[in-house]
């Protein structure tokens, strides 16, 4: 018990290092979901199943797809689509 | 014996980059974070310069300070109230922190016996299994009730922020969307018929059972939320609008908000106490018990299921 404890709460650790240290933002948003997602199992561990809910729902749930959607606005996710489409353009020229 | 490494291998190591970014000569991030500058969209010469004749007239009209009298009172008048505003907010702040309480005290609210209670005669005062239902829905019901209202009016905000008026707007808004709606996908459209029927019927449990179980309204309706939000994202908006539209959230969750201030600002006049209840409160563990906070379950979990959805409908395009 104790042990499965402590790897979550080194997963957690090193998921916010490597949501704050990653490069690109998509990588870092699905970062930040897999650290809500141990965030709940470790609320259920610590006897509050109540918050466990709400993160996963919250945390991992309903902020990543805002987030992903503001990505989407901003230009930064299809970015690789509209390289292959050139590249292809410039193969089929 | 040292070695001497050259300068060009030097800097491509961590410990150079790393004191490069603590002493703030250099942004690891600066040209490698992957982000595109949105482009204005394209017009013609003539456009562009009957659009900056236009805004210069209209600057140079409204601007006018020696002719325009309106705008020379409204200045002064916003110099006078916004000094005015700061100064009120600053004593009002000041005052709410003076009349806390000393730190550390032996008489202060966190040393009383106020947990105590809550935990030896909550399931007899309030009806509810749950201690933690019990305490946020009855004894401090004015807390959630501000809760919910924070909730409706960060939705007010975005609405404010992001919505889109008129109608070429909302068609530029759809169009836009458009390219990003993912079309008719098999794969996302089996999942969702699977998963959503599960996961709002998930919801619809944790918001009834609040007061028997974990869970409550605010979870509920997230879990409701993100089901709505799934349904969405597989079927598209034609097939949402046939049951939740902007008319929609606004009749529900006003309805929810009144329900719940019906029953529960009278708080805010008698100091937090309660008045005796006529609802009775039941076996504890039945569905139908602990009085109201059934009700105000539903109530915030309405809210919240709707804030989340019109959070992610606004993102997306700026209107239902």
């Amino acid at each position: 018990m104790t042990i499965f404890t402590c790897i979550l709460l080194g997963f957690l650790v090193v998921c916010a290092i490597a949501a704050s240290l990653s490069k690109k933002l998509l990588n870092t948003i699905l970062i930040f979901m897999s650290y809500s997602l141990v965030m709940s199992i470790i609320w259920v561990l610590l006897k509050s199943p109540d918050l466990a809910i709400t993160e996963a729902a919250v945390g991992a749930g309903v902020t990543t797809v805002l987030f992903l959607v503001t990505l989407k606005k901003i230009d930064a996710i299809i970015k690789k689509e509209s390289a292959q489409e050139e590249t292809d353009e410039q193969e089929g020229a | 014996m040292s070695r001497k490494v050259p300068e060009e291998r030097y800097r491509k190591t961590f410990s150079y980059q790393f004191k490069a970014w603590l002493e703030g000569t250099k942004d690891p991030f600066l040209g490698r974070v992957e982000m595109r500058r949105q482009e204005a969209p394209p017009e013609s010469k003539e456009e562009k310069e009957r659009r900056e004749r236009d805004e210069e007239a209209l600057k140079a009209r409204v601007y006018d300070l020696e002719h325009n009298f309106e705008m020379r009172i409204f200045n002064r008048l916003y110099r006078v109230f916004s000094i005015l505003f700061c100064i009120f907010l600053v004593v009002m702040l000041l005052a709410a922190v003076s009349d806390l309480p000393a730190f550390g005290r032996g008489e202060n609210p966190v040393n009383n016996e106020v947990a105590q209670r809550y935990i030896e005669e909550g399931l007899e005062e309030t009806g509810a299994v749950n201690i933690v239902t019990g305490m946020i829905l009855d004894y401090r019901a004015f807390d959630t009730l501000g809760e919910s209202h924070v909730l409706f009016i960060a939705t007010c905000t975005v609405l404010i922020l992001l919505r889109r008026d008129g109608e070429e707007e909302q068609r530029e808004g759809r169009d836009n969307d458009r390219l990003y709606e993912p079309k008719d996908d098999v794969i996302l459209q089996t999942a969702a018929r699977v998963l959503v029927p599960p996961i709002l019927l998930f919801g619809i449990y944790i918001i009834l059972a609040g007061h028997l179980g974990p869970g409550g309204g605010f979870s509920g309706g997230a879990v409701i939320g993100a089901g709505l939000i799934l349904y969405l994202n597989a079927f598209g908006f034609a097939k949402t609008e046939r049951f939740f539209t902007a008319r929609t959230y606004r009749r529900t969750s006003f309805c929810a908000l009144a329900c719940y201030s019906l029953a529960k600002s009278y708080s805010f006049y008698t100091g937090a106490n309660h008045i005796e209840s006529v609802i009775p409160l039941g076996t504890p563990g039945a569905i139908l018990s602990s009085g109201l906070i059934l009700v105000l379950n539903i109530c915030v979990g309405v809210v919240v299921a709707g804030t989340m959805y019109t959070f992610y409908v606004m993102f997306r395009k700026g209107g239902y």
